[in-house]
């Protein structure tokens, strides 16, 4: 039965939603601290997650040394070495990108780029942020038990992880799994939030085509976060149990130092399967709302519509989905049936089809744009050339054999740094100089912007650059010395100084940020409400910093998508999306 | 993982079709406007957050069982692989469940009848099953442990003891749910709209973990071996 009154080929109905009772804070604890606003929660999130991002990065300088100078540094022995890999991984990875994301810029924009006053469940979202700190803290705790952290790499893999060869078997590896755990769960709270809030509090008019897709991004990647963490989940509940009460769920039978382990029978296959079914997903998890961002960037600082929106976001959801059933491409040298290595190939090399296709759009939006050379445009660019590069690589890894003599090298190192390391910090960093002015009410200096950008991005490229030859020499990662071979020449030692040389200053730099960060809060030029001229609606909101409720009296109306750059005959360059359409306009 | 496979697939499709419903065919760029907007053909009202939280929830959570099986599947290929003894109070916890389930449903149809003293017998009733359910769950780990099936000493008794105790996990959060409803009804005079759908929410994770316990069941006494089988031969 279809209603007469309706017409034809209008849009689909918004999510309507009634203007909500919003929570009030009574005190100063309640407002700064126990805050249930998102946009506070944004910026514990994301202070947490650069500070332990700090961390990681102190400790890469301790993985660079060793393998510059080894056994040069005194306190560098293999346990601490191997401990430093590890956990600069974990924190990498899920404690820093994925929690800045998700956690930092999720919040942050998606009530306001929807138009919404906060997230749909406020209470949940604290909780959030309050257990993803106890994982943190946790984590680093793990330094000052006895044993110190785990050493076992990222990967965790059983049985070598929980077995006495291990440092930080004893305490460490328990840490870490719980600290993953209540992770996940804190995770699982924000991700419902992002989701629901996405899908229910879009202001009037806010179809989901009309969504920047900044928010495409974060809700595709919190979708796939919610579905991919828990396979991490169970594979840690399994391998704590394994450890703690000694269950056989990976754990074969094995004799150690003599003795033989009461397991029997487990199977470390299937962790790999169980961890993977999350890991490769994370990838995306991390890389979908890097997508969503830069476009919005390219977008904004080239005055330019987005080429292909639609197609974006088709390509977001190719991705999404391409991306949960391609684990298998980590696990080519684990003795899997060459039927099943074959479709994790082609459904691997699948999803260049959709990221080529994201590619070639921003690339377009670029073409005869006006370009404005602005420190997030730079850090944008800085993406596209970095992306492209570690994803190329990708190809090759995706091949089973091409991938087989290259897999743990540094070839490998090499090009999940480039593409989900130095490409998402890169969008990092440019969204954080994006939406600083909102943020704060106030600019960063451009010109410190501009020197950080070029160390940042010319040194990230002399260290990981010079990685791939050093992966085809077949230099393994994770090694803690090399020693005399028949197949690395002397050479490769001298450039791994180089690397070492250049990673240290490099870091070192990344202060230039932080002293502009927290100089700009005081004395950067009055931004105003909208410096960049952004058609999104999370410029147009009556006060900057947005105020509790983001919207003032009434929630905004949304006529137009949030790519109205350069309208022909329209009076600015620029239409916001909640500016009501005069008479006789023309759409781009 | 097939299981997995199958869970992932079911989700993607729903996802797909909604958002082709949501317009993901349309050109934004075309159109320009307030949209119209109007209440779906038939008159359904849009679904509260609450609703399409505890959607995606059960998403999230589905994934956790369809992983848990898949991981239970592929480890129980092993030689060494010896299930415990059902027993017997299962059979009556399965019963209790199921009870639980009903009454729940019951609560949501007086609820929308406005009846009150109904709906607060029925939270009651599912309150105090859902209750035994889970003694009943300890009492069966009880005479496992008793018979000496540690989980230390066979995976398979690890995995009865593992998938149990997650979905009694499950079942405590949705009890703290239940008792907040069950104490809203209480101080209400009447049933209101926000009440009706408090209950609701509740019966829904109800016949959820009685689903998933049913299937789960069905996996510990051996029904759903033919079907581990076939798994293992598609994906290995």
């Amino acid at each position: 039965m279809t209603d007469a009154s309706v017409p034809q080929n209008v849009a689909p109905p918004p999510a309507e939603v009634a203007d909500v009772e919003l929570y009030h804070a009574h005190s100063w604890i309640t407002k700064y601290v126990f805050s249930q606003d998102a946009k506070v929660i944004a910026i514990q999130y994301a202070g947490t997650a650069i500070t332990v991002g700090i961390l990681a990065l102190v400790l890469s300088w301790v993985i660079r040394l060793q393998l510059a100078f080894p056994g040069a540094i005194p306190f560098i022995d293999a346990n601490v070495y191997y401990q430093s890999v590890t956990m600069h991984g974990m924190i990498m990875v899920v404690y820093m990108l994925t929690a800045i994301f998700l956690g930092g810029f999720g919040n942050y924009l998606i009530p306001l780029m929807v138009g919404a006053r906060d997230m749909v469940f406020p209470y949940v979202n604290m909780l959030s942020y309050w257990v993803y700190l106890i994982a943190t803290l946790v984590l680093v705790s793990s330094y000052f038990f006895p044993g110190g952290p785990t050493g076992a790499g990222w990967t965790l893999y059983p049985p070598q992880s929980i077995l006495t060869g291990t440092p930080g078997h004893e305490y460490g590896i328990i840490l870490m799994l719980v600290s993953l755990i209540l992770f996940i769960v804190g995770f699982t709270m924000g991700g419902l939030n992002y989701v629901v809030t996405v899908l229910q509090a879009r202001t009037r008019g806010m179809t989901l085509m009309r969504m920047p897709l900044t928010v495409w991004g974060i809700f595709a990647a919190a979708v796939m976060a919610l579905l991919a963490f828990p396979g991490l989940f169970v594979a840690c509940v399994m391998l704590l149990l394994d450890r703690t009460l000694g269950t056989s769920f990976f754990m074969p039978s094995l004799v150690e130092l003599g003795e033989r382990k009461d397991y029997v029978g487990g199977s470390p296959i299937l962790f790999q399967h169980l961890f993977w079914f999350f890991g490769h997903p994370e990838v995306y998890i991390v890389a979908l709302p890097a997508f969503g961002v830069v476009s919005d960037l390219i977008s904004v600082h080239a005055r330019k519509n987005i080429f292909g929106y639609r197609m974006m976001v088709w390509a977001i959801i190719a991705i999404g989905v391409l991306s949960m059933v391609v684990w298998g491409h980590h696990m080519y040298i684990s003795g899997m049936d060459p039927w099943f290595g074959f479709f994790f190939a082609v459904t691997t090399l699948a999803i260049a089809v959709p990221t080529a296709l994201k590619v070639y759009n921003w690339v377009l939006t670029l073409w005869h744009a006006d370009i404005h050379f602005t420190t997030p445009m730079l850090f944008a660019l800085g993406f596209l050339v970095t992306f492209v590069n570690g994803g190329i690589t990708g190809l090759y890894l995706g091949n089973v054999i091409v991938d087989v003599p290259l897999s743990a090298t540094l070839f490998v190192v090499a090009h999940f740094h480039m593409v989900m390391g130095i490409a998402p910090v890169l969008v990092i960093f440019g969204a954080i100089y994006h939406w600083y002015p909102k943020i704060t009410g106030r600019m960063m200096d451009e010109r410190l912007g501009k020197i950080h950008f070029w160390i940042t991005f010319l040194g990230a490229y002399a260290i990981f650059f010079p990685m791939h030859y050093l992966g085809v020499l077949g230099m393994p990662r994770r090694f803690y010395e090399m020693g005399e071979t028949a197949f690395v020449p002397a050479s490769a030692a001298t450039l791994n100084i180089v690397i070492t040389v250049i990673a240290l200053a490099v870091g070192f730099a990344q202060s230039i940020f932080f002293y502009n960060l927290f100089k700009s809060l005081k004395h950067g030029e009055p931004a105003g409400g909208n410096p960049w001229r952004a058609a999104s609606l999370e410029w147009q909101t009556p006060e900057t910093p947005p105020g509790h409720g983001n919207w003032g009296k009434q929630l905004p109306v949304v006529y137009r998508w949030p790519y109205a750059y350069s309208v022909p005959g329209a009076p600015e360059d620029y239409l916001p999306q909640n500016a009501p359409p005069v008479r006789g306009e023309r759409s781009p | 993982m097939s299981v997995m496979g199958l869970f992932f697939i079911f989700i993607a499709t729903v996802a797909i079709m909604w958002l082709v419903r949501q317009g993901v065919l349309e050109s934004p760029w075309l159109e320009e406007g307030e949209v119209a907007h109007y209440r779906r053909a038939g008159g359904a009202e849009p679904p509260t957050a609450g609703r399409v939280g505890l959607a995606v929830f059960l998403a999230v959570a589905g994934c956790l069982f369809s992983l848990l099986a898949a991981a239970f599947f592929m480890r129980g290929d092993a030689p060494d692989w010896q299930m415990p003894p059902i027993p017997g109070v299962l059979w009556v916890n399965t019963f209790l469940l199921a009870a639980s389930s009903v009454a729940l449903q019951v609560a949501v149809f007086a609820a929308r009848r406005a009846d009150a003293e109904r709906v607060k017998t029925a939270l009651l009733v599912g309150a105090v099953t859902a209750a035994l359910f889970l003694i009943g769950q300890i009492w069966a780990w009880r005479e496992l442990l008793e018979l000496r099936f540690f989980a230390s000493s066979n995976a398979a008794n690890a995995f009865f003891y593992l998938l149990t105790g997650v979905h009694a996990l499950h079942l405590i959060g949705g009890l703290v749910a239940l008792a907040r409803t069950t104490d809203k009804v209480r101080g209400a005079e009447r049933v209101t709209k926000a009440l009706t759908t408090s209950v609701e929410l509740c019966a829904i994770y109800w016949h959820f973990l009685l689903f998933v316990w049913l299937l789960m069941f069905a996996m510990l006494i051996g029904w759903a071996d033919g079907f581990g089988a076939i798994c293992r031969r598609l994906l290995s």
